[in-house]
């Protein structure tokens, strides 16, 4: 891969529910977007505009029913369930807006969990690496404590550190501070802000505040299943 | 099945996550394990007590002469006979033809443990007024004992058996008034030669725990008995033992085949124990299945719980790149680890019932009903039924976790 390659590359992509039923919708019209290394990207528009349906294809959770779409400058629509499963691992990482830990696992193994499902164990290095990333997100004293244990905004970092425990390309992160006060969002955000520009991981960032969209470097902007700003 | 950490760490803790769940059904488990492994020693213990207490007083084959037959009339010059009636024929005792070349070659057979010619006929035993009706038995002491373990039935006196000497049945003794060392007369009916009569004298006693054994056997030589019942150097009938109990009839008919001779086994004799023993079986199989399946059930049922309240988890997992494969995994080694928990806590639970049955069931003496044995197979084939079951009965559910579309579990 070289600079010049997207992370991400989407030409004509078109995505329907209930096809061939009384009931079928399309959602997205023909989507063209390009993410650059190292981009950091806000993704606004109304609710029902088709920001998750495109969040999900971005994130291979979803199959596009036509169009292109080159993650690292491959070709991933013809790619098998496992294939898919192995680059959203290693290259995508993902904050939900309900930072979505997993309760039975502790802050660091939350952090870890990418490691174990692509080598199937957790060296030292790993570990180590788990912690550092707590460590930044300014959770040191609390790698052992489950997230019932930690407040929303705590959580919300131990996500944000999830995310980058594989060293993915790109974080698409689904409103991950609507669930916040603010103080907490920003620490997020700033979090987030921090790691794009360290490690020059590109970030999309759907959300509803405007605040937020205006820090970022370029603003997308969805309507209808068509992006109208920023493609 | 490739397992790696992921499977079983996750595996692990969404069981050990809900509890009181997982709790439930692995005691679930262990009940029906311990049910099936329980009802299985009890019922292998009881008929391999029923069998043992009916092969301790007979020999598992019986080779006699075949029987005189009504032979049929020679139709003469092609024309057609009618015989309105036919009369059976009185048996007479009779010898076994050549019987000792017969044992001879019944000892080589590797099928056989042992082997023991007997000289049998009915009686009366008299001391002074009291007189009852016996069984004589004419034996090689050495050889019937391995046939009957007569030594384990001696009261009193001794086995050897000498020359106008006998062994003959407590009850008996007891009928007749006699002692070790007390002579009784033996006498049988209606030989060719008329009425024999000898005086023995009676060198021990035995208990077969049969009342009818024990109140009729009088053992006495080959020989004397041989002159008792009119049947010089001969012998009516050959017993004998196999190695296998149930290969008893499959034997017999090889022999009767090979020899010529009559020859009954346990089996055939014994039909309706035999028939009872297999209703027997075929009933606990029937327990065990339904057990088995109601198990199947409830660890399927509790995974399928599972399944819907860890839809979200799922859903994170296959989006961190978890595949459809790991997620399936998880299920089925969930299941497994039921099904294992279960079957451990289940035998553990069975030995403890076979330990309980065997202190506190007594019989009337106060010894125990019987020996239940805990035969380590029965109880490790019960365990791995087990597991295996937490396998299956895992299948639907993980299929079902595997296929869950992670988009919309995430959402859910």
């Amino acid at each position: 891969m070289n600079d010049a390659t997207p992370v991400i590359a989407l030409s004509g992509i078109r995505k329907s529910y209930n096809q061939g039923t009384d009931t079928e919708i399309e959602v997205l019209h023909g989507i063209d977007l390009e993410i650059g290394a190292g981009d950091f990207v806000a993704l606004i528009g109304q609710s029902g505009s088709g920001k998750s349906t495109l969040l999900n294809l971005l994130g291979l959770l979803e199959r596009a029913d036509a169009g292109d779409y080159r993650l690292d400058g491959e070709s991933v629509i013809g790619l098998s369930d496992a294939a898919l499963a192995e680059r959203r691992n290693v290259r995508i990482g993902f904050v939900f807006q309900f930072h979505h830990l997993l309760p039975a696992f502790d802050a660091i193994e939350n952090v870890t969990l990418p490691v174990l499902i692509r080598d199937g164990h957790v060296d030292a290095a790993a570990l180590a690496e788990a912690a550092a990333l707590l460590d930044a997100v300014g959770l040191a004293g609390a790698h052992r404590r489950r997230p019932r244990q930690l407040s929303g905004g705590m959580q919300q970092r131990v996500a944000v550190a999830r995310a980058l425990a594989a060293n993915p390309a790109i974080v698409l992160a689904d409103e991950p501070t609507g669930n916040l006060d603010s103080a907490s969002s920003d620490d997020v955000f700033t979090l987030m802000r921090r790691f794009n520009r360290e490690r020059g991981t590109a970030f999309l960032i759907v959300t509803h505040d405007p605040r937020m969209a205006e820090r970022c470097d370029r603003v997308l902007e969805m309507r209808d299943g068509r992006l109208v700003a920023g493609g | 099945m490739a397992l790696s950490r992921f499977e079983t760490t996750i595996a692990w803790r969404f069981l050990r996550e809900g509890r009181f769940q997982s709790l439930l059904i692995v005691i679930g488990v262990a009940a029906g394990v311990a049910v099936v492994a329980y009802i299985s020693a009890l019922i292998s213990g009881l008929q391999s007590n029923t069998i043992r207490r009916t092969l301790g007083t007979q020999a598992h084959l019986v080779f006699k002469a075949p029987d005189d037959a009504v032979l049929p009339v020679l139709p003469r010059d092609g024309a057609e006979v009618v015989i309105g009636d036919v009369q059976p024929r009185a048996q007479r005792l009779r010898s076994v033809d050549d019987w000792g070349a017969l044992v001879a070659a019944l000892d080589r057979d590797p099928r056989l443990v042992a082997v023991s010619p007997m000289v049998s006929g009915s009686g009366l035993a008299v001391r002074g007024e009291a007189s009852q009706a016996i069984a004589l038995f004419g034996v090689d002491v050495a050889r019937y004992d391995r046939i009957v373990s007569l030594r384990e039935r001696l009261v009193d006196g001794r086995l050897e058996i000498g020359p106008g000497e006998a062994v003959i049945g407590t009850e008996l003794a007891t009928q007749l008034g006699v002692r070790i060392g007390d002579r009784i007369a033996v006498s049988t009916a209606a030989t060719a030669t008329g009425d024999r009569r000898e005086n023995l004298r009676v060198v021990g006693r035995l208990d077969f725990g049969v009342r009818d054994l024990n109140r009729r056997t009088v053992l006495v030589t080959l020989r004397a008995a041989q002159t008792l019942v009119d049947l010089p150097g001969g012998v009516t009938q050959i017993d004998a033992t196999v190695r296998d109990v149930f290969a008893a009839e499959a034997i017999a008919r090889d022999q009767a085949a090979q020899t010529g001779l009559d020859v009954q086994s346990w089996m055939a004799t014994n039909a309706q124990l035999l028939s009872a023993l297999n209703a027997q079986s075929i009933s606990t199989v029937l327990i065990r299945s339904v057990v088995m399946v109601v198990v199947l059930l409830g660890i399927a049922s509790v995974l399928v719980v599972a399944v819907v309240q860890k839809q979200r988890e799922i859903g994170i997992l296959r989006a961190m790149g978890a595949t459809r494969g790991q997620i399936l995994r998880v299920f089925l080694l969930q299941g497994l680890i039921i099904g294992m928990a279960g079957s451990l806590a289940g035998v553990g639970l069975a030995l403890a019932m076979v330990a309980l049955f065997m202190r506190f069931v007594r019989g009337a003496d106060g010894a125990p009903l019987f020996t239940v044995a805990i035969e380590p197979g029965l109880f490790v084939g019960v365990a791995v039924v087990a597991m295996l079951a937490g396998v299956l009965a895992a299948v639907l559910p993980a299929r079902r976790a595997a296929r869950l579309d992670p988009a919309t579990a995430i959402r859910s």
